[in-house]
């Protein structure tokens, strides 16, 4: 039986665990995005968190996602269900593109633009939301980017802890020696990393300011 | 913002000191006024304090010692944001929003001030008019526009809302002589129906002379002197007489006539 073969005889399930796999990504990349642009945006305005805030996200990075998935086991609420936590670790990862991304981009807006807003008097609360955060966007955009294509493939590894998506496939193959089923599991989830990376791209560009 | 009837200056330093972020003193007990209607010209050279001198005017740098008083009101003590919108500050890298289309940013003070948008659209009409851009230009965004078309733009978004003070960070920098010397006698026909008090920097002698009401030299952050234009140009100060040569100079070479 091939590949090809495969997918579409399981038709609904590879659709049913794409979906998982979008759910955990998505919701992830909103979390991150919801907790990770006021990090950034207050590590850019004060220097002092810069490090902290920074320095956490950063060492976050450096653990190797099985042991994360692990830690978050015996966490009681969180524990109970497999896809809490792998959409807590998911949201971990995504958090330093995202603040490095806002800080980064609202650091790069030009101080004479930044002056020329105080100097006519916007509030400092104006500034951010009618200048900074604008022209920002697209560079905050490209940090979402990062976090998504690098989340779908981290996905596949919540399957690991019974979380489902597209790794379920991967996992079952694995222990059933099975490259076939392997690549079920691989194939759409490269194709879904491509598909986000597009998308989000394109969207960035169109956010890009002149 | 309501002028003050005293007659008093409408902007005065007193004794104001200013150090630098690095801590370095740049001020050390400036005093300076400037009356209503005037234009002042901040005149100096590169580093000499112009910029600095017009940031503590609306409270972009605070005094370290000493206080810069606005229509009688020590800026330290005003709400910075009713102050800051009733000063046009035109800087010097024209700091226009790449975001924002040209009649966006000319209508930015009224439009954070609540006008409504028929208001407002006439205003920046009536603006481009003012600074002799076209219309159309006002659909354009920043990056469309030549240099010297985002001075005037510039110049524009500072008078939106019509502010009784405006400052001026060398408005015409970046410009060529012809364009420079065009903009100049706007500003001046302006000012003959404007009357606003206007603080003008430049490291140029002769906009200096033509422009202003009086001439205040800088050097080092030292206020050297404070001269109306004549009597700049028959001072005895070794360095106001330093300016005078460097500009007859290039005059007389002009002429052919150097030795
Ligand atoms: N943020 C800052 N940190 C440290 N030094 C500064 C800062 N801003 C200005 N300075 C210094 O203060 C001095 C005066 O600067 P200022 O910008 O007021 O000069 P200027 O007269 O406007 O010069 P120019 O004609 O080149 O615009 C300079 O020596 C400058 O290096
Ligand atoms: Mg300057």
């Amino acid at each position: 039986m091939n590949l090809f073969h495969f997918l579409s005889q399981n038709q609904d399930q590879v659709f049913e665990l794409t979906l998982e796999h979008l759910w955990l990504v998505g919701i992830s990349t909103l979390f991150a995005v919801l907790i990770g642009v006021p990090m950034g945006i207050l590590s850019a305005r004060r220097p002092i968190w810069n490090k902290p805030v920074l320095g956490t996200a950063n060492l976050i990075q450096t653990i190797p996602s099985l042991a994360l998935f692990g830690f978050l086991l015996p966490i009681p609420w969180l524990g109970e269900r497999a896809d809490r936590i792998a959409i807590l670790a998911l949201t971990l990862y995504a958090l330093l593109p995202v603040i490095r991304n806002t800080f980064t981009g609202i650091r790069s807006v030009d101080p004479a633009v930044v002056e020329a807003a105080r100097g006519m008097g916007m509030t400092e609360s104006q500034l951010l939301f009618h200048v900074e955060l604008p022209l920002a966007l697209s560079v905050i955009f490209s940090g979402v980017r990062i976090a998504v294509v690098v989340s779908v493939g981290l996905a596949t590894i919540a399957a690991a802890i019974g979380a489902g998506g597209l790794g379920e496939f991967i996992f079952r193959g694995l222990a059933m020696v099975n490259n076939q089923l392997i690549l079920a599991g691989a194939i759409p989830a490269a194709l879904l990393a491509l598909a986000a990376d597009f998308t989000l791209g394109w969207l960035e560009r169109r956010l890009r300011p002149r | 913002m309501e002028q003050t009837s005293s007659g008093g200056p409408v902007i005065e330093f007193r004794d104001v000191s200013y150090n630098l972020p690095n801590g370095h003193p740049l001020f050390s007990r400036l005093n300076l006024q400037v009356a209503v209607g005037e234009t002042l010209v901040l005149l100096g050279r590169s580093g000499s304090g112009k910029t600095t001198a017009l940031k503590l005017i609306n409270h972009l740098a605070t005094p370290t010692s000493g206080e810069v008083l606005v229509n009688g009101v020590p800026t330290r003590n005003s709400d910075i944001i009713r102050l800051r919108r009733g000063i046009g500050y035109v800087i010097q890298e024209t700091g226009l929003f790449p975001h924002y289309t040209v009649e966006k940013n000319i209508g930015l003070v009224p439009r954070l001030e609540g006008w409504d948008a028929e208001r407002i659209h006439q205003r920046v009409l009536e603006l481009l008019q003012l600074v002799e851009l076209e219309p159309a230009v006002g659909s354009r965004y920043p990056h469309q526009l030549s240099g010297g078309q985002r001075q005037r733009v510039g110049v524009a978004r500072a008078l939106a809302a019509d502010p009784p003070i405006l400052l001026m960070d060398e408005p015409f920098g970046a410009l060529d002589a012809l364009t420079r010397a065009q903009l100049q006698h706007e500003f001046l026909s302006l000012q003959q129906r404007l009357h606003k008090t206007v603080v003008f920097v430049t490291h140029d002698l002769r906009e200096a002379l033509r422009l202003g009401s009086r001439i205040a030299l800088l050097e080092a952050g030292r206020l050297v002197l404070v001269l109306t234009p004549q009597e700049f140009l028959c001072s005895a100060d070794p360095l106001a007489a330093a300016y005078v040569q460097a500009f007859a100079d290039s005059r007389t070479a002009a002429h052919g006539g150097a030795p």
